[in-house]
């Protein structure tokens, strides 16, 4: 057997451009998670169901393991690093998730907030059963959910209040 | 009760109570910062200098003879660096023990890696160590191993046969363990006379406890320490660390783990793996850091799994309903290896122990026991036993109250203990709880959400609704005496802690409890400020590191809040002791004349005059010759506690309301109710949180999870395709409501919370499915229930028992 052939990629994550020499093989979130040493995605299944390693891709939630990070050259990729300020404080979801307690061992939720975060952008007025379907993409062991959908619910509201109050 | 605002952050329940304490707050937790941001630290995110990877060679076949293992041509394998098995590596095995005879426990080994035999798919074999995972993935293909193939042992019938094959030499019947705690004189004359007899016959599902994160480790040695430092993710730090120790025949003084941040366990963690070991000593063997993070498939099917029971059991009543006996046979298919520290008594001794429940049994019969067979191994996993065995005691309850004809809630409350301490039949004394309160409470909450019109309403549209309850209680807070009824040889119990406070006035506790997600860095915290008179800020909790802790059991068995919080807060209580002893000094006041409060010790008869922690933390580090003479510098306190007696029964009561969907057989959940009490909330927000992910486990085992196999014990639900973890959309919202009966013997009236909405859930909603099934006579006793059986009940396919 050979070497593996590399490839040299460039990648946009989170508004900064990367340059990786990577196996052609290897996946999105490995390359996110080991190259780039952004931790905060998680991997989990390795399949696709679980959705813990749930990017933003180009916007769109995506699952990171099913991607390999070749594919992602040319598209903006978004990850659970991007969403607190420069200075540490938490986002209005984040600060959600904390206030509903909707996270306990935090595994599942850098995927949960990617989801969210994607989701909320492209459905502002989504009510809690829409939130409830959307939260179903992912797994979760420890919550039982409940909270989860009262994050986004909770950080959906306040956005929509805010937007009214400034209106 | 109203919360006010301690820390300036708003609305978002960051406050203390209004009461002034911390202990009963929703304050959020500390843990979420980090954990929001990707900042958290889990095993995965280590990187080591010179790392490796490694990937475990596995059998695959469940039962057999290893004939031969080449790995010559893994070591070809671009990017592969070594591979070792069992014998490269001569590692001592895993020997979990019980203090009982030979007729009672026949005592097994678990090899790090298998040698001559396996004996389930998935057993490690070798281990390959490679620069990343993909050549180690690319390397384990690469290996070429022999079996000489004997048939499996996959279920009951095939253990128990007279021809079975031995899974274990030692043990040619399969059975590990087979123990009947309790027999009660002449229960046989009282099942005879008894006016109502019931049996309820039920088979469990396995389950896999399934935190998201997997398990893992990265080990390597540390030259400037001296030591072995390892990194897992587990529940038991302490216990890790003896038996890796003993493994590779090292002093554990040369052993460090380290836990990082921890995506649950839910009691797989809280085992001694072999994979962790094995990667110890590959690592040691090849002077470089390796790592290993399993991988889904093998989480799934080669990890440890839990909850295949057979309980055949029987029930004498009187006229009125009154139980007048209980007869039980509780078999467990505890796999091919037995569990370190808890053995494959884990699940029998477990349901032989508590099974009486809530109810007053005034006799009892048990007999429980552990069988060998060729499956991924069993763990202890949250509730042990008990979503199974109060499914089985509820069933009975409902069965006697069909019989004679009475309203099953009512059965429950001429049964329930109402007056404690009980001393029940099984040699347990239960402390006081709200068993009858909290099942009224749960009814009324039903009945008000008008629940029974709908179901009512509901038939006469054709539509198929019931309603179920689950009564039960969950020990908690086992103490080291509790834990030696059980025969471990290493027996838990106590948890220590040790408190420092630094020159500004902040203090850092250990903990040897192990939080993996249950926010002990926040509850913890909170106990200790209040002991203080802290901010929150300003305590620091230290868990799972062998060097920091000096002994700790981990956590499991809901036992870090009783034990581990009392043993914290009775560390803060010893160094406020201090603080006042030197506050006093330094105010030249009586020492009577002083207390604590607000960051600082304050005189009684003039609350103006104090001094603040970071005076009195100045002297005690920085002006030490100001110290009295006795008095040693610094400001450091210890404590220890263990269990009280039988520990502390938390309990609750769940309501369930479920539709049954003619077309389709699926269960519909539409309502669930939890009334629970385990005593004094610590932060109720985490207690809401604990059940309700509780009650999503114990949903998940009575309707979706199920470990299979194939006839040749190739597991075929290796991934979440087959293996069907519910979401948000089969997991419903629970209305949760609280009761608090304090405990008497934890510093704060703190019961623990961890397990119970897993035990309560299966129950109820297999009662609720069963109401809904009443008009057609069938009764299902086994989990999880299927869509094919629903289907099949509501179509009239299945026999109706006799």
């Amino acid at each position: 057997m050979t070497e593996p052939d590399k490839v040299l990629l460039t990648l946009k994550v989170n508004d900064a451009v990367h340059e990786v020499a990577v196996e052609a093989r290897r996946t999105l979130a490995d390359t996110l998670r080991h190259d780039l040493e952004l931790t905060g995605t998680h991997v989990a299944c390795e399949h696709g169901v679980c959705g813990a390693c749930t990017v933003l891709v180009d916007g769109d939630p995506a699952r990171s393991c099913l991607m390999f990070a070749a594919q992602a050259e040319g598209s903006e990729i978004r990850t659970v690093e991007s969403l607190a300020g420069d200075d540490g404080s938490l986002s209005d979801l984040q600060t959600a998730f904390s206030a509903n307690h909707g996270l306990q061992c935090g595994f599942c939720t850098p995927g949960f907030l990617m989801l969210a975060e994607g989701f909320l952008a492209e459905r502002p007025d989504a009510d809690r059963e829409e939130i409830r379907e959307v939260v179903s993409s992912n797994l979760c062991r420890c919550t039982g959910y409940q909270t989860i959908v009262d994050s986004i619910q909770d950080c959906a509201e306040r956005r929509r209040n805010a937007k009214e109050a400034s209106a | 009760m109203t919360f006010g605002t301690a820390t300036g952050d708003g609305e978002r329940g960051a406050g203390f109570r209004v009461d002034g304490t911390w202990v009963g707050a929703p304050v959020t937790r500390k843990e979420d910062p980090r954990l929001l941001t990707g900042g958290a630290r889990f095993v995965d995110d280590i990187h080591l200098p010179r790392m490796l990877h490694a990937a475990f060679v596995r059998s695959t076949v469940a039962s057999g003879h290893v004939t031969s293992v080449d790995l010559s041509r893994v070591l070809e394998v671009p990017g592969v660096v070594a591979a070792f098995t069992a014998e490269d590596l001569d590692l001592g095995d895993i020997t979990p023990r019980l203090d009982r005879p030979p007729e009672e426990y026949t005592e097994t080994s678990m090899p790090i890696l298998a040698r001559d035999r396996v004996r389930f798919v998935g057993e490690p074999v070798a281990v390959v160590l490679a620069e990343d995972p993909y050549a180690a993935e690319d390397g384990i293909e690469a290996a070429d191993v022999t079996y000489d193939v004997t048939p499996p042992v996959l279920s009951e019938e095939q253990a128990l046969a007279p021809e079975a094959n031995a899974v274990h030499e030692q043990a040619p019947g399969n059975v590990l363990l087979d123990v009947s705690m309790f027999a009660s004189d002449g229960i046989d004359d009282v099942f005879a006379e008894a006016p109502c007899v019931v049996q309820v016959h039920t088979r469990t599902g396995r389950q896999n406890a399934l935190p998201l994160e997997t398990r893992g480790v990265v080990a390597g040695w540390d030259s400037r320490a001296e030591q072995l430092l390892v990194q897992t993710c587990t529940q038991v730090p302490h216990q890790v660390r003896t038996v890796l120790a003993g493994s590779l025949g090292m002093a554990e003084s040369t052993v460090r783990v380290l836990v990082p941040d921890m995506g649950g366990g839910f009691g797989i963690k809280c085992v001694v793996g072999r994979e962790e070991i094995a990667v110890a000593a590959a690592s040691i063997r090849v002077r470089r850091p390796v790592k290993w993070i399993e991988d889904r498939k093998d989480a799934l099917s080669a990890s440890f799994l839990a909850r295949e029971q057979r309980y055949d059991a029987r029930a004498a009543f009187d006229e009125t309903g009154r139980i007048l006996g209980l007869d039980v046979d509780v078999l467990c298919d505890m796999g091919a290896y037995s569990c370190y520290p808890f053995t494959v008594g884990i699940e029998p001794l477990m349901a032989s122990s508590e099974m009486p429940g809530v109810y007053r049994v005034p006799a009892y019969r048990v007999r429980g026991r552990a069988i060998a067979t060729n499956k991924a191994p069993t763990a202890p996993y949250r509730g042990v036993s008990r979503p199974q065995h109060v499914m089985v005691m509820e069933r009975l309850v409902e069965r006697a109250a069909r019989e004679l004809g009475l309203d099953p809630l009512e059965v429950r409350r001429r049964n329930l203990i109402t007056v404690f301490p009980y001393t029940g039949v099984n040699n347990v004394t239960y402390d006081p709880g709200s068993y009858l309160e909290s099942l009224n409470l749960c009814e009324r909450v039903i009945a008000d959400e008008g629940w029974y019109e709908t179901r009512r309403a509901a038939a006469d549209q054709g539509r198929v609704l019931g309603i179920g309850y689950s009564c039960f209680n969950e020990r908690t807070g086992y103490g080291s005496d509790a834990f030696a009824k059980r025969k471990m040889q290493a027996v838990p119990g106590f948890d220590i802690s040790e408190i420092r406070m630094d020159t500004a006035g902040a203090v850092v506790v250990t903990t040897g409890t192990m939080s993996h997600g249950q926010s002990h860095e926040t509850t913890m915290a909170q106990i200790v400020a209040d002991k203080l008179g802290l901010p929150l800020d300003k305590v620091k909790i230290q868990q799972g590191d062998t060097d920091r802790v000096a002994y700790g059991w981990g956590s499991f068995a809901s036992r870090s809040i009783t034990i581990g919080g009392t043993a914290v807060a009775l560390a803060a209580g010893n160094l406020g002791g201090k603080l006042l002893d030197l506050g006093a000094h330094l105010l030249e006041t009586p020492r009577d004349n002083v207390e604590l409060g607000d960051e600082g010790v304050r005189q009684r008869d003039d609350p103006a005059r104090g001094l603040s922690y970071r005076d009195i933390a100045d002297v005690a580090y920085l002006k030490s010759h100001l110290l009295p003479k006795e008095t040693e510098p610094g400001l450091q306190a210890s404590a220890s506690f263990d269990g009280v007696g039988d520990g502390t029964f938390s309990n609750a009561s769940h309501g369930v309301v479920v539709e049954l969907h003619r077309d389709t057989g699926r269960v519909e959940i539409l309502r669930y109710v939890c009334v629970e009490d385990c005593g004094v909330a610590i932060n109720p927000q985490v207690v809401d949180g604990q059940a309700r992910g509780g009650i999503a486990q114990g949903i998940a085992g009575a309707l979706f999870e199920k470990v299979t196999y194939d006839e040749n014990g190739e597991p075929s639900a290796a991934s979440f395709l087959d293996y069907k973890v519910p979401t948000a959309c089969e997991i419903p919202d629970v209305g949760m409501h609280h009761i608090e009966t304090p405990c008497l013997f934890t510093d704060n009236g703190a019961k623990g919370a961890g397990e119970g909405g897993t035990i309560g859930a299966p129950a109820a909603v297999l009662n609720a499915v069963n109401d809904a099934l009443r008009p057609t006579g069938v009764e299902l006793n086994d989990t999880p229930i299927t869509p094919q059986q629903v289907f099949d009940a509501l179509t009239g396919a299945l026999e109706v028992a006799p």
